[in-house]
């Protein structure tokens, strides 16, 4: 039988059924590999259900950091006999298959390219807990002490984990102990241990942390000192707020009073929910709402209110699939045509696009920043792929010196100085004018905010001239905000190869992966991260420097790819597509495979398929 | 009718108590047609306020879509307006509460802004209890649009071209108080003696205080067969009772007879008297109220008046226990937990 070889270097899935108390458990391995200073990723694959249907957790253990999703599965810990036949055929050859082997597999299931590991799970738990939901939940820690005495995992490390998540109920303690060690003696009394894959000690996470975007998101917007939050639920966007409410439970209740320094209303649907989010952004408050899916579409017809009216607001798009009700519990990158010019009428939208947790934090700021700065909505790209999932991610820093940029907003002695205010009089030549707030001034600088077309001073009219003023001071804006919005990242310092591959979010790791393994193969490629929507300047110079340039995104339209050739005025033929559509992240092998595939079209190189 | 408003005013017009006059509340001149019950709720609006001596500046408008949607313009020129989209007031005017529940929040709306479009957002402000006054200036039909039924359209009225209704009008004061909210008027345009005080009443009450007032359509809404037109309400109004506002500090100046007058007193102090027409009304009992209201639409009358009301009510501020301080004034040392706080987060996720 072949044996796969390698320290350090796996993809590990455990098919388990929702709702059976696996996920923490699973956690706890990750938490584990992690202390042990190994990089890992893990996505959980689950169904739009909360209990019976399969549900899977992936890690990927890379000790060269290369962490994006990745085809196959080198070690299948198979929990769930409802998708055992499924989970058979994805274990790579060479792979392992552990099973509970309380049941005897059916001779259909039995490969002969894989190895098998049955662990008798169930029979291990009747035997030493009496109680039935025991029995269900010690299975869980039953297969990782298994598990980790397969691949040298530190049980030492595990028991500490476990002393800190049941601090609080101590006598939880020993019975997930004893379970650990029941599946770690089981397999040192019936295998030869550990296997050929395993993992050893690194000091390759540093001062990392293992966080979800969503509550990186959240705790962006509680530093960006976000009072008002309004939202409906959906998933995958749901526990940005409830992660907000979360923290702010913790660090911003008054410690006097015992009042909330926060005001978070659910909303009867995202319509209601963006329009709160204008009210609070119109009278002063920092408020912000997150949606998915179908809430985008919803959301639209105040997004172009906001565009119009000059009303600042954060909208956070955890993108799943669409669409419609499309895949709501799978990741993709397919909103950025909606998003970029939501709305009916000539609008654009701000848009930043997250890669990782430390993003999430960093960018939320900037979007409130931004959204001020520019009397606009800034919405944040993430998806769900980042948004649910535990990323490898740098820590969330804070500058106790940074102050909140809160744009132009008149205050009652400037309002006294003024002789003529107008709220749309572009007096600084950048196209953003000076607002002011509600209850300011009992005489001075109130005006009419309106969806409708209105002159300088916010007095509506229909005349074509005005208007025309009005929507070409607002495209001078949108000039503006390019030097505003974070321009690109780049993975060389300086360009030096005619190819480019251009990717933006959650693409990050896989990107990165494929690009490293193609340099192997002599097909080099510069590298260009886009962080950003409106385009700048260096986003068309990379373009510039660059025959060919390799769009990567997580949709079927390349819609990405459609908007910089609109906005920057490419030729088309000069953008190649690199796609993945399937609800599951993109990955290295997948990237490498078109990429080659394209440049065996190109140019007729000796090219390894 | 002339665009350009006339900026002569008598030299010495009477102050409010805090020096403005009645021009400091009014707003640009009404382009509404000439006779439209709209103008004479944005004059009751102006008056109210005026008499109220409340700063232009703490009052917040907010409106949707419709002609009823565009008189904030017409009334409190000094004070912030937000002419928002069609049947969304009540959730921007959510969030506009808020960020600053130290303001006085005005929403307009017309009926199908709120009867039709907008009748989600309107229960659910309701159902929040916000702190907030709801004129819903009703008049049967789309005026902007040349003069469709609305949902608020009685059974077989009539419209100007001839129409027969064939639907059922939803009675928006009668789901406001099934729905719960916590001060319910109505009232018509023409009847400035009762619409001031209940404008008034409503900008005191701390909570959900809703006003529909009847308010005719003279271009599409105003013909025979018509049930909101000027000559059918008129003939069919009832009242519950006659009202009057006094204010706080003017409690001890007023005095008025005994007997016949329930007082109620709002939540700030002042107290709306209401001289009963109809006896055995009590306000406080939303029962009788929803069953007058049912009585009063069997036999075709349009009940008015105030109601109901409870004076003793949470607001959404109360229930969602925020600060007192209003959110938007709060700074970032007050909200931003700082650097230490964070690499105490990061270390939990480690």
């Amino acid at each position: 039988m072949m044996q796969v070889s390698k320290v350090n270097d796996m993809v590990i899935r455990f098919a388990n059924v929702n709702g059976t108390g696996s996920a923490s458990a699973n956690d706890l391995f990750s938490k584990a590999i992690f202390r042990m200073g190994i990089p890992l990723s893990s996505k959980n694959i689950f169904p739009s259900n909360i209990q019976g249907l399969p549900t899977w957790y992936e890690v990927r253990i890379n000790e060269n950091g290369y962490l994006g999703y990745s085809d196959g599965v080198d070690i299948m810990v198979a929990v769930n006999p409802q998708s055992f036949a499924k989970d058979v055929t994805s274990v790579n050859k060479g792979g392992y298959f552990m099973y509970d082997s309380t049941k005897k597999l059916h001779p259909d299931l039995l490969r002969e390219d894989i190895n098998y590991i049955g662990i008798p799970m169930m029979q291990l738990c009747m035997d030493n807990y009496e109680v039935p939901r025991q029995q269900q939940l010690f299975k869980n820690i039953v297969y990782i002490g298994a598990l980790a005495a397969l691949l040298q995992v530190d049980l030492e490390v595990i028991r500490q984990i476990m002393r800190e998540m049941f601090a609080k109920k101590e006598k939880l303690i020993p019975p997930n102990i004893k379970a650990l060690e029941l599946g770690a003696d089981y397999v040192h009394k019936n295998f030869s241990s550990p296997l050929n894959v395993k993992v050893e000690r690194r000091d390759n996470v540093k001062d990392q942390i293992v966080m979800d975007g969503n509550s990186a998101t959240a705790l962006g917007a509680i530093y960006a000192g976000a009072t008002v939050a309004a939202w409906y639920p959906i998933t995958p966007s749901t526990s940005v707020i409830s992660s907000f409410e979360k923290y702010c439970k913790r660090l911003r209740v008054d410690a006097e009073t015992g009042r909330n320094k926060f005001a978070i209303v659910q909303a009867e649907d995202e319509l209601a929910a963006i329009g709160m989010v204008i009210g609070a952004n119109w009278n002063g408050a920092r408020a912000f709402t997150s949606t998915s899916g179908a809430g985008i579409s919803l959301m639209s017809e105040f997004l172009g209110l906001a565009y119009f009216a000059e009303i600042p607001l954060v909208l956070v798009n955890v993108q799943r699939g669409g669409p419609s009700t499309g895949m709501p519990t799978r990741t993709q990158q397919s909103d950025i045509f909606i998003c970029a010019y939501a709305s009916h009428g000539d609008t654009k939208q701000v848009l930043l696009f997250p890669s990782t947790p430390a993003d999430c934090f960093e960018m939320t700021i900037q979007a409130f920043d931004l959204a001020d700065r520019l009397q606009t909505p800034v919405i944040l790209m993430s998806d769900l792929d980042l948004g649910m999932n535990n990323h490898l991610s740098p820590p969330l820093k804070w500058d106790d010196n940074k102050q909140y940029d809160l744009g132009k907003v008149l205050n009652k002695e400037e309002l006294d100085q003024m002789k003529t205010y107008g709220r749309y009089l572009d007096v600084d030549d950048d196209g953003i004018c000076y607002r002011t707030l509600p209850g300011t001034h009992p005489t001075k600088g109130s005006f009419f905010t309106r969806g409708t077309s209105r002159d300088e001073y916010a007095k509506y009219t229909e005349d074509g001239a005005t208007y025309v003023r009005n929507v070409e001071r607002l495209q001078k804006k949108w000039e503006t905000a390019k030097s505003y919005v974070p321009g690109p990242a780049f993975h060389q310092s300086k360009s030096k190869h005619a190819h480019g591959v251009v990717y933006f979010g959650t693409s990050k790791h896989s990107t990165i992966e494929a690009v490293e393994a193609l340099a192997k193969q002599d097909l080099h490629f510069d590298v260009m991260q886009v962080r950003a929507f409106p385009f700048n300047d260096e986003v068309k110079k990379f373009f510039d420097e660059h025959d060919q340039v390799f769009v990567v995104e997580q949709n079927r339209d390349g819609q990405f790819r459609s908007l910089l050739v609109n906005e920057l005025e490419l030729s088309p033929n000069r953008l190649f597509s690199v796609l993945n559509y399937d609800g599951m992240p993109i990955t290295a092998n997948k990237i490498m495979k078109q990429v080659k595939k394209q440049m065996m079209e190109l140019r007729s190189v000796s090219v390894n398929l | 009718m002339t665009y350009i408003k006339s900026k002569i005013r008598h030299p010495h017009q009477p102050k409010n108590k805090i020096g403005f006059a009645k021009e400091d509340y009014e707003g640009s001149l009404s382009t509404l047609c000439a006779g439209c019950g709209h103008d004479s709720i944005s004059a009751a609006v102006i008056q109210a306020c005026f008499e109220m001596s409340i700063e232009p500046h703490r009052i917040a408008k907010v409106s949707g879509i419709g002609c009823s949607s565009k008189t904030p313009t017409y009334f409190l020129g000094n004070s912030h307006g937000f002419n928002s989209v069609h049947g969304r007031m009540p959730s921007v005017t959510t969030g506009a509460n808020m960020a600053n529940r130290d303001l006085i929040y005005l929403g307009v709306s017309g009926d199908g802004d709120t009867a039709s479009i907008g009748l989600g957002q309107f229960c659910h402000a309701i159902r929040r209890n916000l702190n907030m006054t709801y004129i819903v200036m009703n008049n049967g039909c789309y005026g902007l649009t040349k003069g469709q039924d609305s949902a608020t359209a009685d059974f077989g009225s009539i419209n100007k071209s001839g129409t027969e209704n064939p639907f059922n009008a939803i009675d928006l004061a009668g789901l406001a108080l099934e729905l719960g909210a916590t001060f319910v008027g109505r009232s018509f345009s023409g009847d400035k003696t009762q619409l001031i005080p209940l404008i008034k009443a409503a900008v005191s009450h701390k909570g959900f205080a809703f006003l529909d007032v009847i308010s005719p359509c003279v271009t599409f809404n105003n013909n025979d067969g018509s049930t909101k037109s000027y000559d059918y309400v008129r003939d069919h109004i009832q009242a519950t009772s006659a009202h009057e506002f006094v204010p706080t500090e003017k409690e001890i100046l007023v005095s008025y007879p005994e007997g016949s007058n329930a007082n109620v007193t709002l939540h700030d102090g002042s107290v709306l008297q209401l001289h009963k027409l109809n006896s055995n009304w009590n306000p406080v009992d939303r029962n009788m109220a929803v069953n007058r209201l049912q009585k009063a639409k069997m036999e075709g009358e349009i009940l008015t008046g105030l109601l109901y009301i409870d004076r003793q009510s949470k607001d959404l501020h109360d229930v969602i226990n925020s600060v007192h301080q209003p959110l938007n004034s709060l700074s970032k040392d007050s909200l931003c937990p700082g650097s230490a706080t964070l690499n105490k987060i990061n270390a939990g996720f480690r």
